[in-house]
């Protein structure tokens, strides 16, 4: 078992939901894949998709819902199964 | 002779030193946001100043060369890396055919740009490569750069080995002061309002871009008025006028925006100062959450400020190309 930093690759705002009317895209305990969103940061009116980039279980999320993110900025914590 | 974009990164697009001339029938002058550092980059791989370069905004892209050639990196901080193994910033370099060039996440600052020898050769539309997306025409297809877009280059055999000094290379902040010049329609605010614009810290919103930056801060206070004809009905509205490139206006008197170089040439918008020309490569180096003052400078010093940038860009040229 290992613990993995999901990075920001971009400055901007960090969102958890993929729409105001949606629900989270993960939250701690979720199980997750390596190429699946878990949030989204805006930036010049673009939306990018953050990818887990590990297989694993979230076990924090480090960033608040609307906050502003820089790059390189840890947003989750993986534990991954490796 | 190519280059394929591998990953585009977000709004990465070809730029040079811009089309001036045309804001008259509402097509903007563009041209990298940050000149200096686009030109730089040309020098250091022995290109003229306005041969065209990639700029890349927050985030690099991955590009692989199709030819043997001479590249230099430079703007925003970020670790450049060569089929994974780093290379150096403001200083040019060998690449071989399928060579891959990436970046790691940006440090400081907010735009990169790629030199490539020869410059990438897209057409010149009204004198100029450069990307105007919005009107979509120049750059690449007028457009942002995509996956698998092969860039075609001019030729230039290239000179590997050239250095910017440490002691040109630009410092970027997270907190900036900006030079404007008051005018035209600081009349329009209060002395509270104007006060206020000059006092306050400003921070930089993620709505950002090529056209104009917005900031975060206290609302403006407007001089209340009965709205002239042909003027909306909110206070920070005008008759319609034209927009200085670099000038502040405050739609509703909340955010101001900087009209950066893809700005609209004009619209119902009090400009309640414009930033001076020498300061505008320094907002494009500035990303989200940058706090940011307004300094009120004269017509006069503001034209010393533009006397000494073209200054420190012959020295930049004797130190690159010596």
């Amino acid at each position: 078992m290992s613990e993995q930093n999901v990075q920001s690759p971009l400055p901007g705002v960090f969102y958890y939901r993929p729409a105001p009317d949606k629900p989270p895209f993960v939250e701690v305990g979720s199980v997750v894949t390596a190429d699946q969103a878990v949030g989204l940061v805006e930036v010049m009116k673009q939306f990018a998709e953050v990818k887990a980039g590990f297989d694993g279980t979230i076990t924090a999320i480090l960033v608040e819902d609307n906050g502003i993110v820089g790059p390189g900025d840890t947003l989750m914590t993986i534990e991954t199964g490796a | 002779m190519t280059v394929e974009i591998v990953e585009p990164g977000l709004a990465s697009n070809v730029q040079d030193q811009g089309r001036p001339g045309y804001y008259n029938v509402g097509i903007p002058p563009g041209g990298a946001a940050d000149l200096n550092a686009a030109a730089t980059a040309n020098q250091l791989v022995g290109n003229t100043v306005d041969a065209a370069v990639i700029e890349s905004p927050y985030m690099g892209p991955s590009l692989r060369f199709k030819t043997a050639t001479v590249v230099a990196v430079t703007g925003g901080t970020v670790p450049v890396f060569l089929n994974k193994e780093p290379r150096p910033q403001w200083e040019s370099f060998t690449v071989a055919v399928d060579d891959e060039l990436t970046f790691g996440f940006l440090q400081d600052g907010a735009r990169i740009y790629v030199a490539v020898a020869g410059g990438f050769d897209v057409p010149l539309v009204l004198g100029s490569r450069s990307t105007y997306a919005t009107g979509g025409f120049g750059g690449f297809k007028g457009r942002m750069l995509q996956k698998g877009d092969i860039l075609p280059l001019g030729d230039g055999e290239g000179t590997p080995g050239r250095k910017l000094p440490e002691s040109l290379r630009p410092v970027y902040s997270r907190y900036v002061e900006l030079r404007v010049v008051l005018g035209l329609y600081d009349y329009r605010l209060t002395e509270a309002g104007r006060t206020c614009l000059l006092e306050s810290e400003w921070s930089m919103t993620p709505v950002a871009d090529r056209m104009g930056f917005r900031y975060s801060g206290p609302p403006l206070e407007w001089i209340e008025r009965v709205q002239p004809f042909g003027a909306g009905s909110d206070p920070s509205n005008i008759v319609d006028a034209g927009y200085p490139v670099g000038s502040i206006q405050v739609p509703g008197g909340v955010e101001p925006i900087i009209l950066h170089r893809d700005a609209v040439s004009g619209g119902g918008y009090a400009m309640v100062g414009t930033v001076i020309s020498a300061d505008m490569n320094k907002v494009a180096q500035c990303s989200p959450g940058t706090r940011t003052k307004f300094i009120s400078v004269t017509m006069a010093e503001a034209l010393e400020a533009r006397t000494a940038d073209r200054l420190y860009r012959t020295d930049v040229t004797a130190a690159v190309t010596s």
